[in-house]
């Protein structure tokens, strides 16, 4: 039904550029000079007949479903006497099924009338579109057939109406940036109406596991993010640990000594640990890094943990090194040959001058890059997803297990679609924070970056 | 004066050589970094490889079945005893064994899907009741483990996954002549599986062409279509500064936070299907609009101002200027950004897990909107399976993912070198 919908669309817009590039031709061959070349009459027929429809079946095709099951959902007693969020959303999923076609076990009498209905509902709602779509079709057709005349400006309507369609194109990133920023907004709200925020921001305790039945003695459950946010800092700061000092020595290294072809071959090597997948460092974690790890330590005697911070955060410092070395290259570049070449002219070493003189002037950029590579690290995903632990605990101890904040976002959300219990929407509160403090890096990195280079220019 | 200069000569001599061995530790330490970071990555790959290399065979055993008429018959056939058949004709090769319990244990030997292979191949052909039919069917996963030569046979018994007696049981078929170990074409041509000699990446390999599909048409005429308009027509005010400071900071927001995003945007308000390629691709096509909008404004800028300026001169108006001139010009540049920024998405793998496309599913998908994995996701689901055979095959998904990264980037290596302009 959608595949004939747009294929209706497809001819309607092409036939609309042929019939006004046509109108155009006759007009022209009269002998009457036309205000915009026929080309622009048939676009300008084209893209006032396919704009609108367009928008029109994208925001139908949207709203039919969520609509249709909202109405079916209404009209049925044995749904809409139910008051939990969470049982009316089983019920609607497995009517959905049954509509599919994937039928479990033996289902209601009331929910199979359902299905049939919502499918009835769906059918009815198609043909709606389709005739909705004809009448608009035919009668922008119309519109736009009866314009075309060797007066009418059809090149400047036509770049209007693309320049308003390339701006349309820039309001995508901005309602991405809305999207997330109201999603994660809508959320944590609710989170916190479970949770008070104090207890969100300063508690100790995180062990996000909620009673499945009423009568379970088990855990309450305890949402302080205290313990994760020192995981994820202990992680970080292994991570910088091995990445600030490597990065920044090859950088000093290919930006001051290394001869040109070195340089030409060592960048671009660099380069391909950057673009290494995560989810491969987080397997060579696994395969290589913890098992070496243990090995090391049963050598000397101390006890590690599977799952340590140091073989998660070592593995983060490895992918993070082409990212600080490249940014401090930057910056190094961009300090002025004349410092360079003043304290070479007193008869600094070139060692003297790389570390006194042209990285002192390039620290702005450097901290910028570091900071930068600093939030990529809190924001990193999968490397401590699969080799971090999963229990919060409230230590620093880089042998020991901890856990991330991306770590418990998506251990909380994977199998999981209810929401409507503070263990789902922690990921959604903890999603906020993550946000938040990534954001307010990146600005603040973004913004000395930016500074510094003023000072040069 | 002259003697003043000699002392500060000699005070300069004097500390020459610490200055110098300064310079030599200050350069050893640089190229020891390099020299670190390049043993890492030696390290990863030579890892991946060295326990990825022995997933691309697989141990086949070819055996004789009889298709006894008793046990199949042509009007029920898919209730027929295939797994009785594979277990009468193993037994046939093998030296008498006593005991029903041993008995199943030898049949172990087979893959599990071997009842399925021989299912349809009867199916499809039923004139084989009666006959016997010769197949090639994959070893399971210890006697593959074990024909690999990864399973130590001097390891004591109970710390070994196959004892003296499997062993000598695989022996035996073997000194018969009917082992081989052709290429695993399952591997790239199977589903997924839980039984990892029938495991495969066709699943996700069409899930990650789907997903990388919509990616692209979606975020390839978007940023497009955001970056013309920010580099040559925006007017130049809070607005189109706002825009651009939104953009780079899009561009590093963590991926999971556009998991997020899908979660409850795409599949909680507009009720797409969960584990969708769809819906992953909309997801990437997100996070690769900022990568794409960055390109696109580089390289219109890169095109020189004459160009521009004789278009102008002889009468085209800016929208012809830009559409007929500058961007086919910055075309090979938008290319080069649009390719590196799907490579990146081929890998992503965080927002994909929180939309779901890390279920187990043994079939691939058809179109967009069935449930699937993606090739970074394949890798997760196979990392965290417990079977010794899912280690080497997870280390060659990895491959076979790097294989297409170093394809894709080469290709927009390529564009760039072959039709970048110097003006």
């Amino acid at each position: 039904m959608i595949t004939l919908a747009f294929l209706i669309l497809l001819a309607a817009s092409v036939a609309a550029y042929v019939w006004n590039y046509r109108a155009a031709q006759s007009i022209r061959k009269q002998g009457t000079r036309l205000s915009s070349v026929s080309m622009y009459h048939g676009l300008y027929a084209l893209l006032v007949v396919l704009i609108p429809v367009v928008l029109l079946m994208l925001l139908w095709l949207s709203l039919q479903e969520p609509l249709l099951e909202r109405v079916l959902m209404r009209s049925l007693p044995q749904a809409s006497a139910l008051d939990d969020a969470g049982a009316r959303q089983l019920i609607l999923a497995e009517i959905r099924s049954i509509a599919g076609g994937r039928i479990f076990g033996q289902p209601e009498e009331w929910m199979l009338v359902a299905a049939e209905r919502l499918n009835q509902m769906n059918q009815y709602a198609d043909r709606a579109m389709i005739a909705v779509q004809l009448i608009l079709v035919t009668a922008l057709f119309w519109m736009c057939s009866r314009r075309v005349s060797a007066s009418f400006k059809a090149r400047e309507k036509t770049e209007s109406i693309v320049n308003k369609i390339l701006g349309a194109c820039c309001i995508v990133a901005i309602l991405t940036t809305a999207g997330i920023f109201i999603s994660l907004v809508l959320e944590t709200v609710r989170f916190l109406s479970f949770v008070p925020i104090t207890e969100f921001l300063f508690g100790l305790n995180w062990e996000p596991q909620i009673p499945m039945r009423e009568d379970q003695v088990a855990a309450e459950g305890a949402f302080g993010w205290i313990p994760v946010l020192l995981g994820t800092l202990t992680i970080t700061a292994v991570a910088m640990f091995i990445a600030a000092p490597v990065g920044l020595m090859s950088a000093i290294y290919l930006n001051e000594f290394a001869p040109e072809f070195i340089r030409g071959i060592c960048k671009p090597i660099l380069e391909i640990l950057a673009g290494v997948p995560t989810v491969v460092y987080g397997f060579f974690a696994i395969l290589v890094v913890v098992p070496a790890i243990r090995n090391v330590g049963a050598l000397i005697g101390l006890s590690v943990s599977p799952n340590t911070a140091l073989a998660a955060g070592g593995v983060m410092g490895i992918m993070l090194i082409p990212f600080i070395s490249s940014f401090a290259d930057d910056a190094l570049s961009a300090v002025p040959k004349d410092l360079r070449d003043g304290s070479l002219a007193l008869g600094a070493t070139r060692a003297e001058t790389i570390l006194k003189v042209v990285f002192p002037a390039a620290i702005p950029g450097i901290v910028g890059g570091i900071l930068l590579a600093v939030s990529r690290a809190i924001g990193e995903t999968m490397i401590v997803v699969m080799a971090a632990g999963l229990i919060a605990k409230l230590t620093i101890n880089p042998l020991d297990s901890v856990t991330t904040v991306t770590v418990q976002i998506v251990t909380l959300l994977i199998g999981d679609t209810a929401f409507d219990n503070p263990k789902t929407l922690a990921a959604f509160a903890l999603g906020m924070m993550l946000f938040i403090v990534t954001l307010s890096i990146n600005v603040l990195a973004l913004r000395i970056v930016h500074k510094y280079r003023e000072v040069y220019d | 004066m002259a003697r003043r200069s000699q002392e500060l000569l000699s005070i300069v001599r004097s500390g020459i050589g610490r200055r110098n061995r300064a310079q030599i530790v200050v350069q050893a330490l640089g190229i020891s970094a390099i020299l670190f970071a390049f043993l890492t990555l030696l390290v990863l790959l030579g890892s991946l490889v060295a326990s990825g290399y022995q997933a691309f065979t697989q141990t086949h055993i070819e055996i004789q079945v009889y298709v006894d008429p008793e046990k199949i018959k042509e009007d029920k056939l898919p209730r027929g005893d295939f797994r009785g058949l594979l277990q009468t004709a193993i037994l046939e090769v093998l030296p008498p064994i006593e005991g029903r319990r041993t008995q199943r244990d030898a049949t172990k030997i087979l893959s599990n899907g071997a009842q399925f292979t021989l299912r349809d191949r009867i199916v499809e052909s039923p004139e084989l009741i009666g006959r016997n039919v010769v197949l090639n069917i994959p070893a399971s996963d210890p006697y593959d483990q074990l024909n690999k030569g990864l399973i130590d046979r001097d390891t004591p018994e109970e710390y070994r996954r196959l004892s003296n007696r499997e062993i000598a049981w695989f022996d035996h078929i073997k000194s018969s002549g009917a082992v081989s170990k052709p290429f695993n074409s399952a591997l790239l041509f199977n589903a997924d599986s839980r039984f990892p000699e029938l495991a495969g990446l066709r699943g996700a390999l069409v899930g990650s062409f789907w997903a990388l599909l919509v990616c692209f048409l979606i975020s390839f005429p978007v940023g497009i279509g955001a970056g013309v308009y920010l580099e040559e027509f925006a007017p130049k005010n809070r607005m189109s500064d706002l825009i651009e400071v939104n953009i780079n900071n899009l561009a590093a927001v963590p991926s999971v936070v556009f998991g997020l995003l899908a979660l409850s945007v795409f599949l909680g308000w507009f009720g797409l299907p969960r584990s969708a390629p769809f819906v992953g691709g909309m997801t990437l096509a997100l996070m690769t609009m900022p990568t794409i909008i960055i390109a696109t404004r580089a390289a219109l800028k890169a095109v020189p101002p004459s160009i521009r300026e004789a278009a102008l001169a002889i009468g085209a108006s800016p929208q012809q200027v830009v559409f007929g001139h500058v961007l086919p010009l910055a075309m090979p540049g938008i290319l080069t950004g649009t390719i590196i920024g799907l490579a990146q998405a081929l890998g992503e793998t965080a927002p994909l897990l929180l939309i779901g496309m890390n279920a187990f599913i043994t079939s691939a998908p058809v179109t967009p909107f069935d449930s699937a994995t993606s090739l970074p996701t394949q890798i997760f689901i196979w990392a965290d399976s417990p079977e010794r055979g899912f280690v080497s095959r997870t280390s060659a998904a990895i491959l076979v993912l790097l294989m297409f990264l170093i394809i894709m980037n080469a290709v927009a290596i390529v564009l760039r070198q072959k039709f970048q302009r110097q003006w």
